[in-house]
């Protein structure tokens, strides 16, 4: 063994699944001088990774995990460590039968072999299954079985003969040290890490701890959102009938996905897995050491009792597990986040700290390639991650309060069948707007925005429903987490006016003598423009996908003011300070809590505000893109002309304690025209659809430039900026796909009902029904779904490529396994397409 | 034949085990719990003898509250009754958990009849303390035999057949021949028992327990404290690798006096 370094260029902790293809990441990647250390023996340290069922069921809904599945699958295959066992989701259930159908929707979406079967179909491939008790199966002949600790040894061992890489094992972290440096941009940086066999100095540490991930990042004064949670795992056997296919794994796994189960053979033997069981959640100071565990720390003491209904229900299905033993059982810790997502990336406030946490076998090598990329480049380039960076979370989520009522409340959605819209139950109401107590009156149905509360809809304008001759949707889960009052709103602020909570936008100020031109190096589009215009602009990575959209205004010659979304804000506030300079030329405020944003919007939404202010509002006073200082019924207020919602009106912005005034005033005005308070679903939806406006995390992601989103400006500024580079080469290329929205032309499912595709990755089809898939490996898929009043269609957009993506086109949607006609509006709006209502 | 097999509820082995900070107990925080290796061959044995012989085994603890799964864990592989002695500690020692056993057992036979055989483990895996059966069984006044691994019933089983017992010495056996009823403590290597079904672990959540107060008086033992042991810590030298370690073995082995 080597001796103990003091120094290195990276410090990864943690030999499971994801340090081992970490350091093997970073070794392809051409990093050196790396130092791996394990506070377990290798080859089985004692984490997660050592007690996991390793297989992996490669269809997902979410694209992320899908996508990051398969990769890893195919990793795993690369290695000769993998064998296709194929694998088969049950259902017992009506509801779970339409999942199944879903399944197959995404399936297709991915380009995943699947397949749906009788009950017969399925005793055919597991002829010890008991058909009685299904309704059908959902057969992935890809799902594969892995060998996890095995493929960890072999990236490592690449990692020490390529890259020289050093490992050291039974080797404690008792601390991490970061300066104490701290400047305008608020971030530490990484300098050390203090082990029981030295300390070594560093310029990188990645945190690739598991469950135990942390209790490591806390040494840092820094968290990682996740919660160490049991599941039950039970080895039953000996059994004939596996045993002859003197195999380990000879038949397909089952997911028995109503109870919440899986059977799996190993050898000749059964593991019965359960996620049905109730939330069993451990701190990680409770978690054994090595010298203290029976089995490994990460093998808790099984308690029998939380598994006995999951055994029933096993047995149920496959009889012969009642005479077999129970030869071993556990308490398997696995990591749980707040929103079901890993932690990856930079940790906001510790400067090349980087976590690769709460990563299941199933995605390891992925994600550590992201990881990897991501130290790399600035950036993950085998997929956009956003929805894995460390970054999303706000305060709020960083408290074991919060990570522990989440994971009690989602472990059951381990196997639950999850409606894209879904609402958390617990945890609510973490941060109001200052119209709460308004909302009440209104009645208003709060949906949750990360820690965010915002009215979807109105229950007081139910009389709207009436008004327009509205109907709930005939199929209940269509019609879940919606209501047809969010179509009333939507044609009555096409009619009169609404108004739209904003308080959930995300600000920041950035001040000071470099305060512009550092703006401009985040943006694409132009910033330093005159005082009181704005622009909105994409921000790129450095290689010239998205990063974020957004709007910027120049507030004085020394100001810009930031402007984006309540889902994007962690991560742009991070992006602002891990970019910003630190010498003191530029200050950057998060001013989302002391300012409050009101969206009035309408044909009448000109009255309104024209009865509380004497401001010229017509586009001589008040031009589209200004932003103006004005009293709004005495109350002192900014006015930003612009729409995200096709019909004229402004963003009114004013103090926090000054919101609820300007409420008051803006009902009272807006009394005797139509005025009502308009939910999200207006804003982010159906308004936004209609007029093909894009949305970062729908169409806009890292995978994709402006180019191709169709949000490439005439001309390119001269200002240098993030992605320039890169941007200039796409343009120079022109784009080979393209965003667009479509109508659907019949909404009708084969059993004569309405069906209204909901924005979940469906994918969009030839007519002869085949996947369209660019030079990149990107599909067309449904990336924003919902109705459109005004249009009177339900409408979709995503993008397809340049031979398809024309007015006219006819293509196919499927959702839930059917297949509907659609039809190319083209990259414009299919309400308003010359945008006269918008600047009227 | 009705057979009684006394179990106790003991710290799972396999792990480093804490005390508690009073050094009264063991630190349950990481510890599964399982029953003492001699009494799960104890039970094993009780099993077989009634699959060959029909009966009935009853199985009994005294302990906390918590010891009812080692009864369930006993009735999940095939102990048709089950009797908790509860306890208020862990800290009973063996002369008070005899008698209090003793008089549990009694009262049991009072109204069923005495149990042809008594299974004991030889010793508990935790306090080791080698005394509750030979007590239990004096004050019953029956035979008993200790370190038993191997039990055979002569002839059908009927109530006047004698039971053998065997044990291990250097170089052989001893064979015991025991009238009935009379008790025996068994030691692991008696057989290999067996793992709970998962039938038998659902249907022994349906059995009832039987549960008395353990009433018994201090005995002569008190427990002053429990502490770990220093470890002890055992140094490896690497000689080297492959060929090149040839003529450094040869020096140890030469220091050791085997060459």
């Amino acid at each position: 063994m080597s001796e103990f370094p003091n120094t290195a260029k990276v410090v990864v902790i943690g030999a499971g699944i994801v340090g081992n293809c970490l350091v093997g990441h970073l070794a392809r990647l051409g990093w050196t001088d790396i130092v791996l250390v394990e506070k377990g023996p290798l080859p089985n340290p004692g984490g997660s990774t050592g007690h996991a069922s390793n297989f992996i069921f490669p269809v997902d809904h979410n694209k992320e995990m899908a996508l990051l599945g398969e990769q890893s699958a195919n990793q795993f295959r690369g290695f000769d460590l993998s064998v296709d066992s194929g694998g088969i989701e049950v259902a017992r259930s009506e509801e779970r039968m339409e999942e199944l159908r879903r399944r197959m929707t995404s399936a297709k979406a991915w380009g995943i072999e699947a397949h749906m079967l009788t009950p017969a179909g399925v005793q055919e491939l597991v002829p010890f299954i008991n058909p009685e008790v299904i309704m059908g199966g959902f057969y992935c002949p890809t799902v594969s079985v892995v060998d996890s600790l095995e493929t960890g040894t072999v990236m490592r061992k690449e990692a020490i003969e390529t890259a020289g890489c050093q490992v050291f094992a039974n080797t404690e972290v008792l601390d991490l040290t970061t300066d104490d440096a701290v400047g305008p941009n608020g971030r530490r940086k990484i300098t050390g890490v203090i082990t029981d066999k030295g300390t070594i100095e560093t310029e990188h540490v990645v945190i690739a701890c598991g469950v135990w991930s942390n209790r490591i990042a806390n040494m840092a004064d820094t968290y990682i959102p996740l919660v160490p949670t049991v599941h039950q795992m039970a080895d039953v056997g000996p059994m004939d009938i596996l045993a002859e296919t003197n195999n380990e794994i000879g038949y397909p796994i089952i997911r028995d996905m109503d109870t919440f189960c899986y059977e799996r053979q190993s050898s000749g033997s059964m593991e019965v897995g359960s996620y049905g069981h109730r939330p069993i959640l451990h701190h990680p100071d409770e978690i054994p050491s090595n010298e203290e565990a029976a089995l490994s720390p990460t093998e808790m003491p099984f308690t029998p009792d939380d598994f006995d209904d999951q055994m029933e229900t096993a047995i149920e299905l496959i009889e012969m597990l009642g005479e077999a033993e129970i030869k071993y059982a556990i308490n398997g810790l696995l990591s749980i986040t707040p929103d079901g997502m890993p932690c990856l990336g930079e940790l906001p406030d510790v400067e090349n700290l980087w976590s690769a946490a709460a990563i299941w076998v199933k995605e390891g090598p992925g994600m550590a390639q992201v990881v990897a990329e991501w130290m790399t480049y600035g950036y993950p380039r085998v997929i956009d991650a956003h929805g894995a960076d460390i970054a999303r979370f706000y305060d709020e989520e960083k408290s074991d309060a919060h990570i522990w009522a989440r994971a009690e409340e989602s472990f059951i959605k381990t196997y639950g069948i999850v409606h894209p819209a879904e609402q958390w139950g617990d945890r609510r109401h973490l941060v109001e707007s200052p119209y709460r107590s308004r909302q009440e009156v209104l009645d208003a149905e709060f949906f949750q925005a990360r820690v965010w509360e915002r009215p979807q809809w109105y229950n007081s304008n139910a009389d709207l429903v009436e008004r327009y001759g509205l109907a709930e949707r005939g199929v209940e889960w269509d019609n879940r987490w919606w209501s047809p009052i969010t179509t009333g709103e939507h044609l009555n602020m096409r009619e009169n006016c609404g108004v739209v909570d904003l308080s959930a936008f995300q600000i920041y100020e950035l001040e000071g003598p470099g305060a512009v031109e550092f703006a401009d190096y985040l943006a694409v589009n132009k910033v330093d423009v005159a005082v009181g215009r704005s622009i909105y602009t994409p921000w790129l990575n450095h290689d010239g996908g998205f990063h974020s959209d957004l709007t910027m205004m120049r507030m004085a010659e020394d100001k810009v003011r930031v402007v984006t979304g309540v889902f994007d804000g962690g991560r742009d506030d991070f992006w602002v300070r891990k970019h910003m300079p630190n010498d003191g030329s530029v200050t950057f405020t998060n001013i989302t809590k002391s300012v409050t944003t009101l969206g009035l919007w309408g044909p009448n939404a000109p009255a309104v505000l024209g009865q509380l202010t004497d401001q010229d509002l017509s586009q001589a006073g008040s031009g589209y893109g200004s932003i103006i200082d004005v009293e709004v019924a005495g109350v002192p207020c900014q006015l930003f002309r612009i729409s995200y919602v096709g019909d004229t009106g402004w963003e009114i912005y004013t103090a926090w304690e000054n919101g609820p005034a300007l409420w008051d005033a803006l009902f009272e005005a807006g009394r005797e025209h139509g005025l009502r308070a308009t939910g999200g679903g207006v804003y982010g939806s159906s308004g936004r659809l209609e007029k093909g406006y894009r949305l970062m995390g729908a169409e806009l992601e890292s995978e994709y430039n402006p180019v191709e989103a169709g949000l490439a400006r005439p001309k390119v500024k001269a200002a240098d900026f993030i992605g320039k580079e890169a941007y200039l080469a796409a343009r120079e290329a022109g784009a080979e796909v393209q965003c667009v929205t479509l109508t659907v032309e019949d909404q009708t499912d084969s059993a004569g009902q309405q069906r209204h595709m909901m924005g979940g990755n469906e994918p969009i089809l030839t007519l002869e029904g085949e996947r369209i898939v660019d030079s990149h490996g990107r599909v067309s898929r449904v990336t924003s779904a919902g109705y459109g009043p005004s249009v009177g269609k339900h409408l979709l957009m995503g993008y397809l490529p340049n031979e398809l993506a024309f007015a006219g086109t006819d293509l196919q949607v499927m959702y839930m396994n059917e297949l509907f006609p659609v039809k190319v509006v083209g990259p414009g709006s299919a309400f308003d397409a010359d945008d006269s209502r918008l600047k009227s | 034949m009705r057979i009684l097999v006394c179990v106790k509820r003991v710290p799972a082995p396999g792990a480093k085990i804490n005390v508690s900070a009073d050094c009264q107990d063991v630190d349950a925080a990481h510890l599964g719990f399982t029953t003492s290796p001699h009494e799960e061959c104890a039970l094993e044995g009780a099993v077989q003898l009634v699959e060959e012989h029909s009966g009935e085994v009853t199985v009994l603890t005294l302990g906390v509250g918590e010891a009812e799964e080692q009864l369930r864990y006993a009735a999940s592989v095939g102990a048709g009754h089950a009797v908790l002695v509860e306890a208020d500690s862990n800290a009973w020692d063996p002369q008070r958990t005899a008698t209090a056993l003793t008089a549990a057992i009694q009262d049991l036979e009072s109204s069923d009849g005495p149990f042809d055989l008594m299974l004991f483990g030889n010793e508990s895996a935790d306090s080791g303390g080698f005394q509750v059966g030979v007590r239990v069984a004096h004050a019953l006044g029956r035979p008993i035999v200790n370190g038993i691994k191997g039990i055979e019933v002569s002839g059908d089983g009927a109530s006047e057949s004698l039971i053998t017992a065997r044990r291990e010495i250097d170089g052989g056996f001893e064979v015991y021949e025991l009238p009935r009823p009379c008790a025996l403590g068994v030691m692991e290597g008696l057989n290999l028992p067996r793992y709970p079904t998962m039938k038998g672990r659902l249907a022994s959540k349906k059995l009832e327990i039987t549960t008395v107060e353990a009433a018994a008086g201090a005995g002569g033992q008190e427990r002053v404290k429990l502490y770990r042991p220093p470890e002890t810590v055992s140094n490896t030298v690497v000689l080297g690798t492959g060929a090149d370690a040839a003529p450094a073995v040869v020096d140890v082995l030469e220091e050791l006096g085997v060459l």
